[in-house]
């Protein structure tokens, strides 16, 4: 049977797509493809290789490129059909921590999802034993693991700065004698950067996110002082560009937030890379459906027009030879992840976990200050044991909505706390978050059609 | 080479299930989002 349920069409800047959702195999068509393929999806008598090889028969004019469909079936990218049960998955081990050391932030943002950095709960900093606890937590979880990874997050995280040093060289030195490797990033609003501070994550750091949403008056509007004075971005472009000069091609981001106020954020994106930002992230709002800086449906025809915009503009910059990098764009279609990555996602739960400045262990960071969601602490490890197997189950061909879309093996079935704030459930779907995906999905596929 | 369809993947993500699940790879949320899933985007590490 050939499976038409995951097989997504679209046509974007004169190019054709078909996106085998099952086997994550992207093709472009030309007219007489396209005319094809569609002619297949729709047809109610064409539902086997054999009945497409007999209709080809009959159709002269589609024998040509008939015998590449049916060569594409025969390879298992097109019409493809699904796994019919799902692999059995090696043995998770938690690989990862995002460490709250800071909660507490020097900016008042309006649109902060961590309540302007307490996570609805106490202003706090972690202390240095609570650090300490979440490495050997970490190291004794990961297992046999040899990669494994702590993010500074907050909150600020420079407010605890004392502490962000103290656990990189402990867990460095605990990391060495059990031959495993730590991978470290931190995530700052970069006011607190100093010249030193800046040293130290270009040498310890493997990443990077520096957060900025782009032009002065954009990202003033969101992004603010407790004070509500000066200008964020007079104080922090400088500091950011400093630290990247010397950051010697290691990984970074300059990643910004977008808002109803900023429905034209292809010019903030471009804004960043005309400030020598090459790396950038930019994020749709994640917020409540009543603030007016919230993202709606009837803002989406609006938004897909410009990650288009976008979308033209990353390939003239690059024709150019100014190209700039979209982090949403990035899909890896030659040497992606293999199919157990793509059923883990973000692997919230039970690969990645979120730590506070008490020590108690969450999900991930969007889940911290939930109470329902608490899974232990660092020092006696998860003690929750159903909600890591909630988590590990919630992957998309458990999911009704995830199993007959196009794009599951590329978005692993999205963010598990939107799907369960808007839809009251690990399986279901954020429909909004979605329908950004799809669109970035189809642009980030557009631009690799041209290289 | 074909005519009329250009292929931008390589193989069928279900061959990965023969030498896939090292777990090597990054966290996906660790890298810029930390508010949407992002994982097509990694390469793996092997």
């Amino acid at each position: 049977m050939l499976d038409k349920t995951c097989v997504h069409i679209y046509s974007q800047g004169g190019l054709h797509f078909a996106v085998d959702g099952n086997s994550a195999a992207v093709h472009v068509l030309d007219e007489l493809a396209l005319e094809l393929v569609e002619l297949i999806q729709g047809s109610a008598g064409i539902t086997t290789r054999e009945d497409l090889a007999a209709f080809l028969q009959g159709h002269p004019r589609y024998q040509e490129v008939g015998s590449e469909v049916l060569e594409l079936i025969d390879q298992g990218l097109l019409f493809s059909p699904d796994l019919t049960e799902v692999p059995p998955r090696p043995a998770s081990v938690v690989k990862a921590l995002c460490l709250n050391v800071a909660h507490d932030c020097n900016l008042r943002c309006g649109y902060c999802f961590a309540s302007t950095g307490n996570f609805q709960g106490e202003r706090e900093l972690m202390p240095w034993d609570v650090a300490k606890a979440a490495v050997d937590f970490l190291l004794e979880a990961s297992g046999h693991r040899r990669q494994v990874e702590i993010d500074f997050f907050g909150g600020e995280p420079l407010l605890n700065w004392g502490v962000v040093e103290r656990t990189v060289e402990y867990a460095q030195a605990q990391a060495a004698r059990r031959g495993k490797t730590f991978r470290f990033t931190i995530t700052t609003n970069g006011l607190g950067l100093t010249p030193a501070i800046a040293e130290y994550i270009n040498e310890h750091m493997y990443n990077v996110v520096l957060s900025l949403d782009g032009r002065k008056e954009v990202n003033d509007l969101m992004r603010a002082t407790p004070s509500g004075r000066g200008s964020v971005y007079e104080l922090v472009v400088p500091k950011y560009q400093r630290l990247l000069e010397g950051r010697g091609g290691k990984s970074y981001y300059v990643r910004g937030t977008f808002t109803a106020h900023n429905l034209d954020f292809a010019d903030d994106v471009a804004h960043l890379a005309d400030l020598g930002f090459g790396e950038i992230s930019m994020e749709p709002v994640v917020t409540s459906e009543d603030q007016p800086w919230a993202l709606r449906e009837e803002h989406l025809p609006r938004i897909y027009a410009e990650y288009e915009r976008l979308a033209e503009l990353y390939l003239k910059r690059r024709r150019a030879g100014r190209p700039f990098n979209f982090f949403h764009f990035n899909v890896e279609l030659l040497k992606g992840p293999c199919l157990y990555k793509r059923l883990t996602g973000c692997g919230a739960g039970y690969e990645y976990l979120a730590v506070t400045p008490t020590g108690e262990l969450y999900p991930c960071h969007q889940f911290v200050g939930l109470k329902d969601f608490l899974l232990g602490d660092v020092w006696r490890g998860i003690t929750n044991q159903e909600l890591p197997l909630k988590f590990k189950d919630a992957h998309v061909l458990n999911s009704p909505v995830c199993k007959s879309c196009w794009a599951k093996y590329f978005c692993s079935g999205g963010c598990k706390k939107s799907n369960r704030e808007y839809a009251g459930d690990f399986l279901g779907v954020d429909e909004f978050s979605c329908k950004l995906a799809k669109k970035r999905l189809e642009c980030s596929f557009y631009i690799q059609a041209h290289f | 080479m074909k005519k009329h369809i250009k292929t931008l993947s390589s193989t069928a993500l279900q061959s990965t299930l023969v030498d896939g699940g090292c777990g090597e790879c990054q966290t996906s949320c660790q890298s810029a989002c930390k508010t949407s899933c992002t994982v097509g985007n990694q390469a793996c590490e092997r």
